[in-house]
């Protein structure tokens, strides 16, 4: 217990629940960013009026896979309707090829583009790129609704860092997001790669960025019952595989991070491992192991839920711009 | 208190004595086992150790240490806390330049649960050189296991008109451009 150096530290330890609350004002999020540690970061407002909550229902509970873009030659917003049809084409011919056969009905994959203004952080953001495949069984009636079955999105929210040193003819759009089979992201990828030169790479989450993420998400004020704070460990060079899970009350963890947290609206690196490290020393205390030699694999919040091979879920429509803001700014920097 | 000490004993002929502490066990092996494969034309004891202090039971019979390596795994932020706790032991003329610490797993950046910025800081604070490797890669790891021979010998006085003392000035002066 006299593992943590900070005063705040030590006085939360002895019983989580005898922490006063904090006062109810919002949270804004801090940024994350390859900053040096103990300099402040300056939060940016998620604000409420850029994004329509309807159009951008579709990005709620879903699993996204996360991958950084770089950015696209030569996108004619006017044209979207032609790069669906080559899509299509190119899909079709992919299929006839042998590839992406589907066991079963013979389906026809209709793809539409469309682009979302709604989905971006300020102005200087490009509007986001939205692909979405539909599947019509052709042995059903015509009148069948189709099914989308693979969801693709490009957005930049707050990605300014990147657009800035973009040249003309090329859009920024650093974050995609996938949603369906893997097969389809892979048909889909191809296509982007050699239509516009672009580069699409996988966006893993590390341990470091993941408790980030549930410090910022873990303080973020309540409106209603929450579920859980979740943290999954995965214990390495065992025979057999061991993952742990440390569940956390939502009001508990809150309450630590509002007497962890000095400056409401800025979240400084010191602050993310002192919380961490409260954590890591009440497991310590009840089980005798210490979590911060196992790797952070895992982090669930009632805000959103991210997975370090770069799988997230955002659950709450108020945060979705602070959590695509946070994934644009991984998404550049793997990029850069 | 059994804090570390670089000169209360006697130096045994031709020979050098390396002190490696770290959370990780098995990695301290590996390196061991490189390092005392490189040709050499002096004897060294490699000792390993979780953590400082070491027991005082045996303090008789341990001989002078040269050079402490001060392990550090990118991806455990225990073992960090593990080395910050170690360094309290370790008496102040020690980090004249016979001092090290050794960032492992930098292989793997998508796995790292430290900041190499806190890293680079505690090198500082110390006043030590920090070198990363990553030692599942067998290439790196014989490089490393040559560099820490070489710092050793150096360390241990058997390379004439370069002392310890040398890798403090090289450090200030980088840090200073």
């Amino acid at each position: 217990m006299a593992e943590a150096p900070e005063d705040g530290a030590t006085r939360t330890l002895p019983s989580l629940r005898r922490l006063s609350r904090a006062l109810p004002f919002g949270r804004t999020h801090g940024r994350l960013g390859v900053s040096p540690s103990g300099r402040p970061f300056v939060s940016a407002l998620c604000s409420q009026e850029d994004v329509d909550p309807q159009k951008t229902a579709f990005l709620l509970r879903k699993a996204w896979a996360l991958y950084s873009v770089t950015p696209l030659y030569r996108l004619r917003r006017a044209r979207l309707r032609d790069y669906a049809r080559l899509l299509s084409a190119f899909i079709a011919a992919e299929r006839h090829r042998g590839l992406a056969v589907e066991v079963g009905a013979e389906l026809d994959i209709r793809v539409e583009l469309s682009s979302l203004a709604e989905l971006r952080g300020s102005e200087l953001d490009q509007a986001a790129l939205l692909v979405q495949l539909s599947s019509r069984s052709q042995g059903s009636s015509k009148n069948s609704e189709d099914k989308l079955v693979w969801w693709g999105c490009f957005c930049s929210v707050f990605g300014d860092e990147l657009s800035e040193n973009t040249p003309e003819d090329f859009t920024s759009l650093p974050l995609f997001l996938s949603h369906g089979a893997d097969r389809y992201t892979a048909l889909v990828g191809t296509w982007f790669q050699k239509t516009f030169d672009c580069c699409f790479r996988r966006l893993a989450i590390s341990p470091q960025n993941l408790s980030w993420m549930v410090a910022m998400w873990a303080g973020c004020k309540l409106d209603r019952a929450a579920s859980a704070v979740e943290l999954v460990f995965s214990v390495p060079r065992l025979a057999q595989p061991l993952d742990i899970s440390y569940a956390i009350h939502p009001e508990d963890a809150k309450a630590l991070w509002d007497t962890v947290q000095k400056t409401p609206g800025e979240i400084t690196q010191k602050e993310v491992d002192v919380f961490m490290d409260c954590l890591y020393a009440h497991f310590h205390r009840h089980f005798k192991i210490h979590l911060s030699a196992a790797k952070l694999v895992k982090v669930s919040t009632v805000v959103a839920s991210a997975h370090c091979d770069g799988i997230v879920k955002i659950l709450h429509s108020q945060y979705l711009p602070g959590v695509l803001m946070l994934l644009t700014e991984l998404a550049i920097s793997q990029i850069q | 208190m059994a804090v570390l000490r670089p000169l209360d004993k006697l130096p045994t002929l031709n020979s050098g004595v390396l002190l490696l502490v770290g959370s990780d066990e098995a990695l301290q092996q590996k390196l061991a086992e490189a390092i005392l494969l490189e040709r050499k034309d002096f004897s060294i004891n490699i000792h390993l150790a979780t953590s400082l202090p070491l027991p005082s039971e045996r303090d008789h019979l341990r001989p002078r240490i040269d050079l402490v390596v001060f392990m550090i795994d990118i991806k455990s932020k225990y073992s960090l806390k593990n080395v910050e706790t170690s360094l309290a032991h370790v008496d102040a003329s020690f980090f004249l330049g016979k001092v090290c610490f050794l960032v492992t797993g930098v292989g793997r950046v998508n796995a790292c649960s430290i900041e190499t910025n806190a890293i680079c800081k505690l090198g500082e604070a110390y006043c030590s050189p920090v070198l990363f490797c990553e030692l599942e890669l067998e290439g790196i790891r014989v490089a490393t296991a040559q560099r820490l021979l070489r710092m050793l010998q150096i360390c241990a006085g058997h390379i004439p008109g370069v002392s310890a003392l040398s890798f403090v000035s090289l450090m200030r002066n980088s840090h200073d451009d």
